[in-house]
């Protein structure tokens, strides 16, 4: 059990390893311009861009230039903006993860719930009109861009139906933190959370589905059926138990994305200052320090649940877990 | 595993695994509506210059405020006065299902129809390009990591690996905002920061990793054959075995790829596009008439919504697509893509 922890860790760790590198490649190594321009900015002085080409040793080889980069970034953290003049980056990163953790949990939790649901209604009455009719919308949710999803919402709540019985509880765009509110910090979510997890419905349906449908032809189920079982017991407690395994890993990936900046969007959209956000904001002003803080916490984060995701699953998959 | 390419004796009429997968998929009515609907777009973008011409009268590139058009005989301003709106003072005009400004005017007063019409040929540029150049590149790196094997596939996998882990996004955004900053300069060759080239290339990297995977798996397991030994064996050359043995076996998986990647290019595209990182104006592709119709979502929702619809209509025909192209090609559907 211990060795293939330690073996996920170490890969783990070289792969951190390799996105740093490639991160670093091409904020840095790009060929076009002089990095020391991008990262002061727009408009920036002589004396500036001298200070930053000195401070992360522009004017030393590659590998020096890494080592001082990856310092800034994650041991004294003192990464500093030059569009927002002194503003520091990393804490700003962490102090917006609260707002996307809120978003992304939120959605998945209605993704899953729906998706199970979706998944079954349509395994259960596989080939009926129900069967039909849900993988069709399953396919236009996963054919919709997110943020047009979210315009379209918007259009409908803040706008168009908003002082109707519907969505006159809709508070304007924007968030208020748990600790202040709760029951405006839901409130607040409910339309961004169905948003996102829109997408996440439709594609968990319709892999549940296919692996139920896969399972219906296993003989473990005709032997279930054979000693009696209802029907009920076979899909909840037989097919589902194992089609499961591919939607919790799934879920793994997908919410490790979420959070390491896949909610970009529908965080602009709605207004919700979280680290995608931050991201679009960096983007508009061209602020490259950001940026690269922003893409190296989230992916470092992604990578790391990612991990945390198949050591949990070995852990649960008695297959794996008395493998050694 | 994939059967090699003679296995049609057993069918009472000799037909070749492509005929037959033809055949399905010409039964397949859901796939073709798809492609109908699909070329019907098609046509519909391409015609976009005889529409400005013939139809809306307007140049969808060049501002218009101060223009005016008449409809049912009276001269009506293309930016109205409206002290809702953008908050100048103007709104542009809505909808007039007419020729001219048929789904209303942009911010700038430029005829949206027109524009969704010219937007529509990037958005379909960029996904095709970007598709060719994932499947191209997945196809040679997993065919060479998985038919050359020892270090060259330890170094391709690990690589594959590391881009794998990094979110799509991410990724997409650090190279955009880096590229799109400066223009690209490699050698003599120089690459201009409005250029198509930098989104195809973009998008069509960023997913190599999720085809080129499972093509090195297959390529693996059939240089591990019987039928590859049996070659090997007879001193086969390695460039024949990888000619006629290995590439003939994984060009179903490509082809299966090949549209679900494509609506994927889509929406990846329209999200770079919306985050002003994609087509640069003054072009424009559907992701920046949605962004461009953002500031007028509550006045003018037309200018953000019809590009929408445009996009949602496209991928999900080539979704349907793909599904019937899996259907025919790979019955029990090992593969699939996935989305995010």
């Amino acid at each position: 059990m211990l060795l293939p922890v330690l073996r996920r860790l170490a890969e783990m760790l070289f792969v951190m390893l390799g996105i740093s590198v490639v991160v670093f490649g091409i904020f840095f190594a790009t060929p076009g311009a002089d990095p020391a321009a991008r990262i002061a900015g727009r408009n920036a002085t002589p004396q500036v861009l001298a200070q930053v080409r000195h401070s992360f040793g522009f004017d030393q080889p590659l590998p020096v230039q890494y080592a001082k980069m990856m310092d800034k970034l994650f041991i004294k953290r003192d990464l500093t903006s030059f569009v927002n003049r002194g503003q520091k980056v990393i804490p700003a990163v962490i102090e917006a993860a609260p707002v996307t953790l809120s978003l992304v949990l939120g959605a998945a939790v209605i993704w899953v719930v729906f998706g199970i649901l979706v998944g079954v209604a349509a395994a259960a009455t596989r080939g009926s009109l129900l069967d039909r009719g849900l993988m069709f919308l399953s396919l236009v949710g996963v054919s919709m861009p997110v943020f047009w999803v979210g315009s379209v919402a918007n259009l409908l709540t803040q706008s168009r139906w908003h002082n109707s019985f519907l969505f006159h509880w809709v508070p304007g765009l924007g968030y208020t933190p748990l600790t202040q509110d709760p029951w405006m910090w839901f409130k607040g979510l409910v339309i961004p959370w169905i948003t996102l997890a829109i997408l996440y419905i439709g594609l968990y349906g319709r892999v549940l589905r296919a692996n139920l449908v896969e399972a219906y032809q296993e003989d473990y189920i005709r032997t279930a059926r054979a000693k009696g079982l209802s029907e009920a017991r076979i899909m909840f407690r037989h097919a589902l138990r194992t089609s499961l395994i591919t939607f919790v890993s799934m879920f793994g990936l997908d919410f490790g994305a979420l959070v390491g900046g896949g909610a970009l969007l529908t965080e602009v959209v709605f207004n919700l200052p979280g680290v995608g956000r931050l991201t679009y904001e960096a983007l508009q002003t061209l602020d490259l320090p950001f940026i690269m803080a922003t893409v190296m916490y989230s992916s470092v984060f992604v990578v790391f649940a990612n991990a945390v995701v198949d050591i949990a699953y070995a852990w649960l998959d008695p297959r794996v877990r008395n493998a050694s | 595993m994939p059967e090699p390419a003679s296995a049609s004796g057993a069918a009472p009429r000799a037909e070749g695994p492509w005929a037959e997968a033809f055949r399905k998929l010409r039964r397949d009515r859901t796939a073709m509506g798809a492609v109908l609907v699909l070329c019907l777009i098609v046509l519909a973008c391409c015609a976009a210059p005889l529409y400005a011409r013939y139809v809306s009268h307007t140049d969808p590139f060049q501002s218009n405020p101060a223009g005016q058009i008449t409809i049912h005989g009276q001269s009506v301003d293309i930016m109205q006065t409206d002290s809702a709106g953008l908050g100048l003072g103007v709104n542009p005009i809505g909808p007039t299902w007419h020729g001219q400004y048929f789904l209303g005017a942009d911010g700038q007063g430029r005829d949206v129809a027109a524009r969704i019409l010219y937007g529509g040929r990037n958005s379909l540029i960029i996904a095709f390009f970007s598709t060719i150049v994932t499947l191209v590149l997945a196809a040679l790196v997993g065919t060479v990591a998985g038919f050359a094997g020892g270090w060259t596939d330890i170094i391709l996998a690990r690589l594959l690996d590391v881009l794998w882990a990094f979110p799509v996004y991410l990724l997409a955004i650090s190279l955009s905002i880096v590229i799109i900053s400066s223009g690209l300069q490699i050698g003599p060759i120089n690459i201009p920061s409005n250029s198509l080239l930098i989104p195809i290339a973009i998008i069509g990297i960023v997913y190599v990793p999720y085809v080129a995977r499972p093509i090195r798996g297959q390529v693996l397991s059939l240089s591990r054959s019987d039928f590859v030994l049996a070659a090997r064996c007879l001193g086969v050359p390695g460039f024949r075995i990888l000619s006629k043995d290995i590439l003939p076996n994984v060009a179903p998986t490509l082809i299966v790829f090949a549209p679900l990647m494509m609506a994927l290019n889509m929406l990846t595209e329209s999200a770079l596009s919306f985050l002003s990182i994609g087509v640069q104006p003054p072009a424009a592709s559907w992701g920046t008439i949605i962004q461009d119709g953002e500031g007028l979502l509550y006045t003018q929702p037309m200018v953000a919504v019809a590009p929408g619809l445009a996009i949602v209509i496209t991928v999900l025909a080539l979704n349907f697509l793909g599904d019937g192209v899996r259907d025919a090609l790979d019955p029990r559907a090992k593969l699939r893509v996935r989305k995010d």
